[in-house]
């Protein structure tokens, strides 16, 4: 095994026994009831945030592109959950919560996934700042359209109207235009949400270790000196981008199905940026960094509750010290000290670790 | 920073002093959720308000019940209202009064009505918001009903029988109040002589004024908010047209439209529970108490919110709730205590029955040289 090889190995073992390590005892609080309301309730939604987070970091910090229209994706996921899953129990009188939950989960990501190709095409041939910007007004389009957008089951058919509602008189609306979706029966679960995230982390960790991961990054750190090799940009591109929409739509579902209601303004460029500072402040390229990032910053205000008018204020200043932190050369020095023994365990020779940078 | 230790001194003997006096007090812990940061904190902040005058006059009173109120916010999002309701519930609340906006309202409503906790909404209009869930109530008018209290009050003032609708044809608000109007209007006798539309992008409104005028319209009823309703103000002025203009609670704000002449408002009516100049010696109590304690005026959303605290003590009372009832107990009580109690706020005299909606009379002021006045 290479010194390479096994880095890869130790991280990849860690970010899995991390996860599965805090399932577990989260698991274990909740049979025992040890665990306080407020925290069991923000659980799906953390699933969610973190395969947001893990996704867009697939596009931004291994394929290298800025795009601040993740949020879109995530929007679509959750009304295709709310659509399919109300139409499974209409037309189909499906009652198993979590078989309807994986479906409308998959059918989410699939949705999010063709429009991901979709916007892929003429986006991906863009660059930088242009990207960007596209993707931002894709996001912002995305919300616009649901805002008018108007679907109802009647005698287990859907009917879908646009602008205008016209629906059969014996409709159950499931998206109601501004109001969003309406009267989703919640059936998200923290278990299905773990599930989904470790098949988020196969899927992410295991794309950017294979060939075309390498491909990936190739493109990213020097466009034309990967092109010049013969691979092709725009092709690794698109596949880090749709994988990453599929990933979001499938958070979406998730998200979606947790609550009663969806309305098209919790999906705003705010929410994309949301996750973006997730992503850049649990490290560019690096996934456990998200995860960690995209925990802590959403129990976060939530831990704050107490400081009442002054919590967002707080807030900022928390993510400001975090930020300063964690890229003070001096800071980051003491922590690899601190850290030194226990990387030590796992190399003989600590000047393997001193030198190597991971994939950042 | 004196400030503060005097505050906190006078907390305490003020605590002191309350239970010295009041031994045999019931605590109840009502939990107050709204958007007290991000867009809507301004109605928020209203209700928060509202509910403390409330807990402040019913605890200086020293009855039966003690109140602490818990306040969490929502930011106006249904993400987190899940959050503030669940902080609330760790904090030991009993019973929630909110949560202040809609939307929020739907998601917690629903999340209390399969937890089994009690929700009072001071001002959540929409009919989502009661719809399919026993335990959710409001203080004001759904949406819709507005149209209907509406048509009403123009009926029983006989205010005329010729009425003009113009409407938004693009808003829920807007279409919802307009079909109960024309619904309950038909039922009355009133005569719809002619009804436009218009829509979020429309900014001249010469042919929906024209059409209502050509017909001979005596009322023009606005179901809207009040930028478009300043629009249609102008340009009646404009044509010389001078019929009564009624709208509902979107309306209240046109006074503080910028570039608006005033004037132009003077005579409009518009449909709305609360008056903060009312001669009302209860209203004008809480609108002295509201001043002295927050510096400012109190709008509609406190009124509805100091009205609902008193609303849920008065269903604690006939409900038998103590200290120790869990907030699963109390719902199933509260619940049915709600239909058999009748309360006289300052918002009006309110009784509800299962569907969680208020009945109370509908009240509309007129705009009289810059203020609202009852008449």
């Amino acid at each position: 095994m290479t010194k390479a090889k096994r880095k890869r190995l130790i991280y990849n073992l860690v970010t899995f026994g991390l996860v599965i390590g805090a399932f577990i005892i989260l698991e274990n609080m909740i049979a025992a009831k040890a665990i306080s309301r407020s925290l069991k309730g923000q659980l799906v939604p953390i699933c969610a945030w973190i395969i947001m987070a893990v996704s867009l970091n697939l596009v931004i910090g291994f394929s290298g592109e800025l795009s601040l229209g993740h949020a879109g994706f995530m929007s679509i996921g959750a009304y295709t959950g709310a659509v399919v899953s109300g139409w499974l129990v209409a037309a189909f009188d499906m009652q198993d919560p979590i078989l309807r939950l994986v479906l409308t989960i998959l059918a989410g990501g699939i949705l999010a996934g063709i429009f991901g190709v979709l916007i892929g095409i003429p986006v991906l041939r863009l660059r930088g700042d242009y990207l960007a910007i596209v993707t931002l007004a894709f996001g912002e389009i995305i919300r616009n359209l649901v805002n008018v957008l108007y679907i109802g089951t009647a005698d287990g058919n859907l009917h879908f109207a646009f602008l205008n509602k016209e629906m059969p008189a014996n409709v159950t609306m499931l998206v109601d235009g501004a109001k969003g979706a309406v009267k989703i029966k919640p059936i998200s679960t923290f278990e299905v949400g773990f599930v989904l995230i470790l098949i988020t982390l196969l899927v992410v960790l295991n794309l950017v270790n294979s060939r075309a991961g390498r491909a990936i990054q190739a493109t990213r750190d020097n466009r034309i000196a990967a092109e010049s090799m013969g691979v092709s940009v725009t092709k690794y591109k698109m596949m880090a981008f749709v994988t990453a929409a599929v990933l979001a739509g499938m958070a979406g579902a998730l998200y979606g199905l947790n609550s009663s209601t969806v309305v098209p303004t919790q999906f705003t460029f705010n929410q994309s940026i949301n996750v973006l500072v997730f992503v850049v402040l649990g490290g560019l390229g690096n996934v456990l960094g998200s995860i960690i990032s995209a925990t802590f910053l959403t129990v976060l205000p939530e831990v704050l509750r107490e400081f009442a008018d002054y919590r967002m204020l707080v807030y900022a200043v928390v993510l400001i010290l975090v930020m300063i932190f964690t890229n003070n050369p001096t800071t980051r020095a003491i922590a690899d000290r601190l850290f030194a023994p226990v990387k030590k365990l796992f190399h003989k020779d600590r000047r393997e670790t001193a030198g190597g940078g991971d994939v950042k | 920073m004196k400030k503060l230790i005097a505050l906190a001194l006078a907390l305490v003997l003020a605590l002191t002093v309350c239970s010295a006096f009041a031994e045999e007090a019931i605590t109840l812990k009502i939990a107050h959720i709204g958007p007290l940061t991000g867009p809507a904190a301004l109605y928020g902040i209203a209700t928060s308000r509202g509910a403390q005058i409330a807990v402040d006059e019913i605890n200086a009173a020293g009855g039966k019940y003690r109140i602490e109120l818990i306040d969490e916010d929502d930011e106006h999002n249904v993400e987190k209202v899940i959050n503030a309701y669940n902080a609330a519930l760790d904090a030991g609340a009993q019973m929630i009064i909110g949560t202040t906006t809609s939307k929020p309202c739907e998601a917690a409503g629903a999340q209390g009505y399969t937890d089994r906790v009690f929700f009072l909404t001071p001002s959540a209009s929409s009919t989502a918001v009661i719809e399919d869930k026993d335990n959710v109530f409001q203080v004001c008018f759904t949406d819709p009903n507005q149209g209907a209290a509406s048509a009403q009050y123009i009926a029983e003032n006989k205010l005329g029988t010729k009425v003009a609708v113009i409407y938004n044809n693009a808003d829920v608000y807007s279409t919802g109040i307009r079909d109960t109007f024309v619904e309950k209007g038909a039922e009355l006798g009133l005569e719809i002589v002619s009804e436009e539309t218009f829509t979020d992008e429309t900014t001249d409104f010469t042919v929906q004024v024209g059409k209502a005028q050509e017909a001979g319209a005596e009322i023009v009823f606005l179901p809207m908010y009040y930028t478009p309703a300043s629009l249609i103000l102008k340009t009646a002025a404009d044509k010389n047209y001078k019929p009564i203009f009624f709208g509902v609670d979107g309306m209240d704000g046109i006074l503080s439209v910028e570039g608006f002449d005033t004037s132009l408002a003077e005579g409009v009516m518009l449909l709305t529970p609360f008056v903060a100049t009312s001669e009302d010696p209860k209203v004008a109590n809480f609108v002295k108490l509201y001043q002295d304690k927050f510096g400012e005026t109190p709008i509609q959303f406190a009124a509805d919110s100091y009205d609902g605290i008193y609303i849920l003590v008065a269903a604690a009372e006939k409900a038998g709730i103590t200290a120790e009832t869990t907030p699963e107990e109390a719902c199933e009580l509260l619940i049915a205590a709600m239909k058999e109690i009748k309360v006289d706020g300052i918002t009006g005299s309110m009784t509800w029955d299962e569907s969680g909606a208020v009945t109370k009379t509908p009240m509309a002021a007129t705009i009289e040289n810059g203020v609202y006045v009852f008449k």
